[in-house]
């Protein structure tokens, strides 16, 4: 159903895991921004934010990749995106050009546009106009919450989704201890260093257990994907999900790397 | 030392399964980090002094043959003697001249990590010259040629256990598993190397380019016999550790404290002002200062210059996800964790240093405790850069890399390429919602299963919804 709202031009940045992995991510986060009086498109020339290629040294793949993406969202008010990582990468576009370049510019200016999601409710739209919509919402359970590395180091992500939380009825945080210790993700680091990356996710799952949450929650999903594949790993039942599923009243959705789920089926 | 950082992946592997090891390693957390964040909360301007202590550090560094010069200058008219080193092979040879004039048979040390880089022990000991450790830590490390794995805790890696044994096999005393009673031992063995040591070299935390001080902070005290009792003192230090006046030294010394150990003052401060003056209680005869480059100059006015700021805290390996899995001897060399990472492939070559750069998530940590706000992870990524620019990552990686930028860089073909590997994975996975085994995916399926995709991309599924939509 397109929107005919008279809100802010939002592009969604989808993400490559949210596009490959868990679609669900992407459309809790254009309900979200919907429901915050957006009008939400999608770009059709996105991929990746070329994270990749930047944490390999390889400039010129970062540059190329860069330009595509400034040229994909020219335009739009806002950039949102439901990762703090690959936000993050939008957000380093401008060391990537040299101050020359006519590229340079517009990098910093698609820069100070881009928002990880729950930032870009808690900090751009504003708790006043979603209160109301949070509230209607349940999520019976304890959880607790992962702080992404980009996301709270680069982008001062820490507060904000907290307190989007605190506004649904049932949920109870309990806060793990390191939360803002590294997951041991960090994109090709988990296959290049298995073992190093294991014993991160090791520690981390630990941490989640010891809360004794029903659910851990975050806003990143590869950080999601590392600790719920390493939780299945070890037999635990603790859930792993997305905030935004949360936050857009979309957990009847298996949680990640639960039970079968065609997604045909929600649309 | 033997350079083994090419070895980093297998001595991690090795570090992971070492059990007392891990012991160790546990302990660390509970101390520096913890201690730290304390000592910063109960400081409300410690942000504003990493600002100044991180503006002060690139003032130096634009002007670092000034400073250099000008503590020259003050260090001889103070009566003392300053020698340049620009390899490691200039300094040893540099402080070996200097034991020979002075006919040298034991040297005492204090704790100094340059002279680690350098060598220095090794080639005393090849030229007949007996160096003895005083720090504690680096006592042990002696007795049992070991080395340090960490900067400011140089024997963290050990156990009480090892320490017992290792003071047994060497002192031919009852063996003692108590902390009182083995310190009280050391004290006892030190104090005759002390007081017979012909030369004492120590390291410097700073050089004062207005007075021609140098300065060492330790905990022990054992660096202030170690420079005052011989007759001889030898500092050997870097270029980089200047710093313009007594007042900016103490900047500095307010970050280094906090940063490490989370005291606010370390126990001693100790500065040395050129040899014995008439009527001076104690001090050496001789006074030097070696200062070494070793690839340090080369890092002026490049992308690394930033990482001459560091004041060697400590606090970036301290909070370092990956040191705490695998301690400082998986790095291979002299300089641990998230600085040697840095450091090391400027001091070895990145064709050997490689790995360290690369063994990080870049999770950030490090810069956002680092005393001079060195952005670390930055630098790791400008290795990564020359190393992509030599093609020395392995094969696999880069043809991986090649292969994700072709389809990144083309919309048109990513889009059906993603789809069809959703699709693939989600069939693989069948009804478990997870992969317990992915071909070309062991890094990841070996340790952890891998959640399946939920079938369609998110691209397919919103232009079909939004078709949907379209239709009355
Ligand atoms: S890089 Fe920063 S945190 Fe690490 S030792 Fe140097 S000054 Fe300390």
């Amino acid at each position: 159903m397109p929107n005919r709202s008279s809100g802010p031009r939002v592009g969604l940045f989808v993400t490559c895991l949210a596009d490959m992995f868990r679609p669900s991510v992407a459309f809790a986060t254009v309900k979200l921004l919907e429901q915050a009086g957006c009008q939400v498109e999608v770009p059709e020339r996105q991929t990746c934010c070329g994270q990749p290629a930047f944490n390999s040294g390889d400039r010129k793949t970062t540059a190329d990749i860069a330009r595509q993406t400034i040229d994909a969202f020219d335009g739009y008010e806002y950039v949102v995106g439901p990762s703090g990582s690959c936000i993050g990468m939008l957000h380093y576009y401008p060391e990537v050009f040299d101050p020359s370049d006519r590229y340079y510019q517009r990098a910093l200016e698609l820069k100070n546009r881009s928002f990880e999601i729950t930032s870009f409710l808690f900090d751009v739209i504003g708790m006043d106009s979603l209160q109301e919509q949070l509230k209607q919402l349940q999520f019976n359970h304890k959880v607790t919450y992962h702080d992404s590395c980009s996301g709270l180091r680069q982008l001062g992500i820490k507060q904000q989704p907290r307190e989007l939380l605190a506004q649904v009825e049932g949920v109870e945080l309990e806060e793990m201890e390191e939360a803002e210790t590294c997951c041991g993700f960090g994109g090709t680091f988990c296959v290049k260093y298995p073992e190093i990356s294991n014993r991160m996710v090791s520690n981390k799952t630990d941490y989640i257990s010891n809360t004794g949450a029903h659910t851990v929650l975050g806003g990143d999903l590869g950080c999601l994907l590392n600790m719920a594949g390493k939780l299945k790993r070890e037999g635990k039942t603790i859930e792993a999900r997305h905030i935004v599923e949360v936050l857009a009243g979309m957990t009847d959705i298996p949680a990640i790397g639960e039970a079968d789920y065609d997604l045909a089926q929600q649309l | 030392m033997q350079i083994n950082t090419p070895f980093f992946k297998q001595r991690a592997h090795d570090a992971l399964h070492d059990a007392n090891l891990q012991k160790a390693l546990g302990n660390l957390k509970a101390g520096f980090p913890e201690k730290r964040a304390i000592a910063v909360s109960r400081m409300p301007e410690f942000e504003e002094l990493r600002n100044q202590g991180r503006d002060l550090k690139n003032h130096i560094m634009e002007h670092l043959d000034l400073y250099l010069e000008q503590f020259e200058a003050k260090v001889i008219e103070n009566g003392g003697h300053v020698h340049w080193a620009r390899t490691t092979d200039d300094a040893n040879q540099i402080i070996l001249d200097i034991c020979k004039q002075v006919d040298a048979k034991t040297v005492t040390k204090g704790k100094s990590m340059v002279t680690e880089e350098i060598g220095l022990n090794d080639f005393l000991e090849a030229n007949g010259i007996q160096p003895v450790e005083t720090d504690l830590g680096e006592y042990i490390l002696q007795l049992r040629h070991d080395h340090p794995s960490h900067i400011i805790a140089p024997a963290i890696h050990l156990n009480l256990e090892d320490v017992s044994e290792a003071f047994h096999a060497n002192h031919h005393r009852p063996k003692s598993m108590d902390p009182a009673v083995l310190m009280q031992e050391a004290r006892e063995v030190l104090r005759e190397k002390f007081v017979a040591a012909d030369v004492g070299i120590t390291g410097a935390n700073f050089c004062v380019a207005e007075s021609g001080s140098t300065i060492i902070v330790t905990n022990e005290g054992n660096g202030d016999l170690t420079q005052t009792l011989p007759k001889t003192h030898i500092v050997v230090t870097s270029i980089e550790k200047v710093v313009p006046t007594l007042e900016d030294m103490t900047l500095f010394l307010r970050l280094l404290a906090r940063s490490a150990t989370g005291q606010e003052f370390s126990v001693y401060n100790t500065l040395s002002t050129g040899p014995r003056r008439e009527g001076d209680q104690d001090g050496p005869e001789n006074f030097h200062v070696v200062l070494v480059d070793n690839g340090r100059s080369e890092m002026v006015g490049t992308e690394f210059q930033d990482m001459l700021r560091c004041i060697r805290c400590s606090a970036c390996m301290n909070h370092c996800p990956v040191y705490g899995a695998v301690g400082g001897h998986s790095y291979g060399w002299v300089y641990p964790g998230p600085m040697g990472s840095v450091l090391t492939p400027q001091m070895i070559g990145i064709e050997k240093g490689g790995m360290l750069p690369n063994a990080s998530t870049f999770c950030g940590k490090c810069e956002s405790v680092c005393p001079v706000k060195i952005p670390l992870p930055k630098l790791m990524r400008h290795w990564r850069e020359d190393e992509f620019e030599k093609h020395l990552q392995p094969k696999a990686a880069r043809y991986g890399l090649a292969g994700w930028a072709f389809l990144a860089k083309r919309p048109a073909l990513y889009k059906p390429y993603t789809r069809m590997a959703s699709w693939l994975m989600k069939t693989w996975a069948g009804k478990n919602g997870r992969i317990k085994k992915l071909p070309l995916a062991g890094g990841w399926t070996d340790w952890r299963d891998m959640p399946a995709p939920q079938g369609k991309t998110f691209m397919q599924a919103w232009k079909e919804q939004q078709k949907a939509g379209e239709q009355p």
